[in-house]
C-alpha cells in the first residue's frame, strides 16, 4: 500500500463511490510522500494521507491555536477528550500549534476500507467545526 | 525513559522545527538493528526448542521400553522361580538390575529435556512480547517523524502555493453554502421533474379526450349557432 495506489483508486472511483463522494488526489512533495485528498464541496478541508511501514494515517486540519477564544480553551480541551471515544474511526490530535482528526489504518486494510475512513473521517471534520464553533473566534 | 516520554520530551523541547527530526536517524537504525538481533535469537530458541523436542521424545520412546522389558524380564525370573532355577532367576534379576540403572538414566534425561522444553518455550514467549514491544515503540518512533516530515511538506505546500488558509468558521460556512446550494439545485430539479410529468399526463389525458378540451371551432361555431336560434 502506498499513496499512489490509493490515488489511482480514488481517481478511478468517479461516481462509483461507495460513499457517494467525489475525490480529487493530489500528491504533495516532500520528504515523505503526502496525498492531498479534497472531496467534491469540501475542498476547504482537505484531508491529508501518508503511509508509514505499519498504517495508513489520514488526517485533517481543524483550526490553528490563533483561533480558539482564549478563555474557554481548557473547556475546549475537556470536550475533545468527551468526544473522542464517541467520534466514529477518528480521534483528536494536535500538531504543532494546529488541532486536528486524524484515523490511523494497519497497512493491511482494503481500498475500500481506505475510503470509508476518509468518507467519515471528512464528515466528523464538518461535524467537529460546527458544534466546536462556539469555542472559536 | 519510555518512548513516549522520549518523544514527549522532544516536542516540549521545541524539536519541533521544519526539517529537525524528533528522534535522529541514527537511534532509529540502532533499534532496528536490535530488533533484528531480538529475531534472530528468537529463530534459533525456536530451532533449538524443536531440536530439544525431539530428545524428549526420544526418552520418553526409551522409558517406555525399558519398563516393558523390566516387567518381562520380572515375568522370566518368576517363571525360573517356579521351575526352582535360582540360578537362572538370579542371571534375569542381574539383567533386571542392569535395565533399571538405564531407566533411573533415562527418567532422569527426560526430566530434562521436558523442563528446558518448558523454560525454551517461556524463553520464546518472552521475546515473542519483547519484540512486539520493540516494534510498537520503532512504530511509535517512525510515526512521529513521518507526521513530523508530512506536516512540513503540507506547510510548505500552502505557502509556496500561495494558498489563502481560511479559519475553521469560514470553512465551514462555505462547506456548507455550497451543500445548500446543491441541495437547492436538487429541489429546483426535482420540482421541474414533476412539473414535467404533470404535462406529458395532461397531454395524453387530453389525446384520450379525457378532461378540459380546447374550444374547436366547430364547437364556437355551434355555440354562436344555438345563440342565434334563441
Amino acid at each position: 500500500m502506498n499513496i499512489h495506489t490509493i490515488a489511482q483508486y480514488l481517481n478511478d472511483l468517479g461516481d462509483q463511490s461507495a460513499t457517494g463522494h467525489n475525490f480529487d488526489c493530489q500528491p504533495i512533495a516532500g520528504e515523505v510522500d503526502v496525498l492531498q485528498i479534497s472531496l467534491a464541496g469540501r475542498e476547504e478541508l482537505p484531508i491529508f494521507v501518508s503511509v508509514t511501514d505499519d498504517q495508513v494515517l489520514c488526517i485533517t486540519y481543524l483550526w490553528g491555536e490563533n483561533e480558539i477564544i482564549s478563555d474557554r480553551r481548557a473547556e475546549m480541551m475537556e470536550t475533545m477528550l468527551e468526544m473522542n471515544m464517541p467520534m466514529p474511526l477518528s480521534s483528536f490530535a494536535k500538531i504543532g500549534d494546529k488541532y486536528a482528526i486524524f484515523g490511523a489504518l494497519a497497512i493491511s486494510s482494503s481500498l475500500a476500507e481506505i475510503e470509508h475512513e476518509l468518507a467519515v473521517l471528512s464528515d466528523n471534520a464538518i461535524d467537529v467545526i460546527d458544534d466546536f464553533s462556539e469555542y472559536l473566534n | 525513559m519510555s518512548i513516549f516520554k522520549k518523544i514527549f520530551t522532544a516536542i516540549r523541547g521545541g524539536a519541533t522545527e521544519v526539517g529537525e527530526a524528533v528522534v535522529d536517524a541514527n537511534s532509529t537504525r540502532i533499534f532496528e538493528q536490535e530488533i533484528r538481533d531480538a529475531e534472530n535469537h528468537l529463530t534459533k530458541a525456536k530451532r533449538d526448542l524443536t531440536d530439544v523436542m525431539a530428545k524428549q521424545m526420544q526418552a520418553s520412546r526409551e522409558v517406555e521400553r525399558l519398563q516393558k522389558d523390566i516387567a518381562t524380564h520380572e515375568g522370566y525370573a518368576t517363571q525360573a522361580l517356579n521351575k526352582g532355577d535360582e540360578a537362572l532367576a538370579l542371571e534375569v534379576a542381574e539383567k533386571i538390575a542392569a535395565l533399571e540403572t538405564e531407566l533411573t538414566t533415562q527418567q532422569a534425561a527426560l526430566e530434562n529435556f521436558t523442563a528446558s522444553v518448558a523454560r525454551l518455550k517461556d524463553l520464546i514467549k518472552k521475546s515473542e512480547r519483547q519484540v512486539a514491544d520493540y516494534k510498537r515503540q520503532l512504530s511509535v518512533v517512525k510515526t512521529t517523524d513521518s507526521v513530523h516530515k508530512a506536516t512540513a511538506a503540507i506547510t510548505d505546500n500552502f505557502v509556496s502555493g500561495n494558498s489563502k488558509l481560511l479559519s475553521a468558521k469560514e470553512s465551514l460556512e462555505r462547506i456548507k453554502a455550497k451543500q445548500q446550494n446543491f441541495d437547492d439545485r436538487m429541489k429546483a430539479s426535482e420540482q421541474l421533474q414533476a412539473e414535467q410529468g404533470d404535462a406529458s399526463l395532461e397531454a395524453k389525458l387530453k389525446a384520450a379526450g379525457i378532461g378540459e378540451q380546447e374550444s374547436s371551432a366547430n364547437s364556437i361555431l355551434a355555440r354562436l349557432k344555438s345563440k342565434q336560434g334563441e
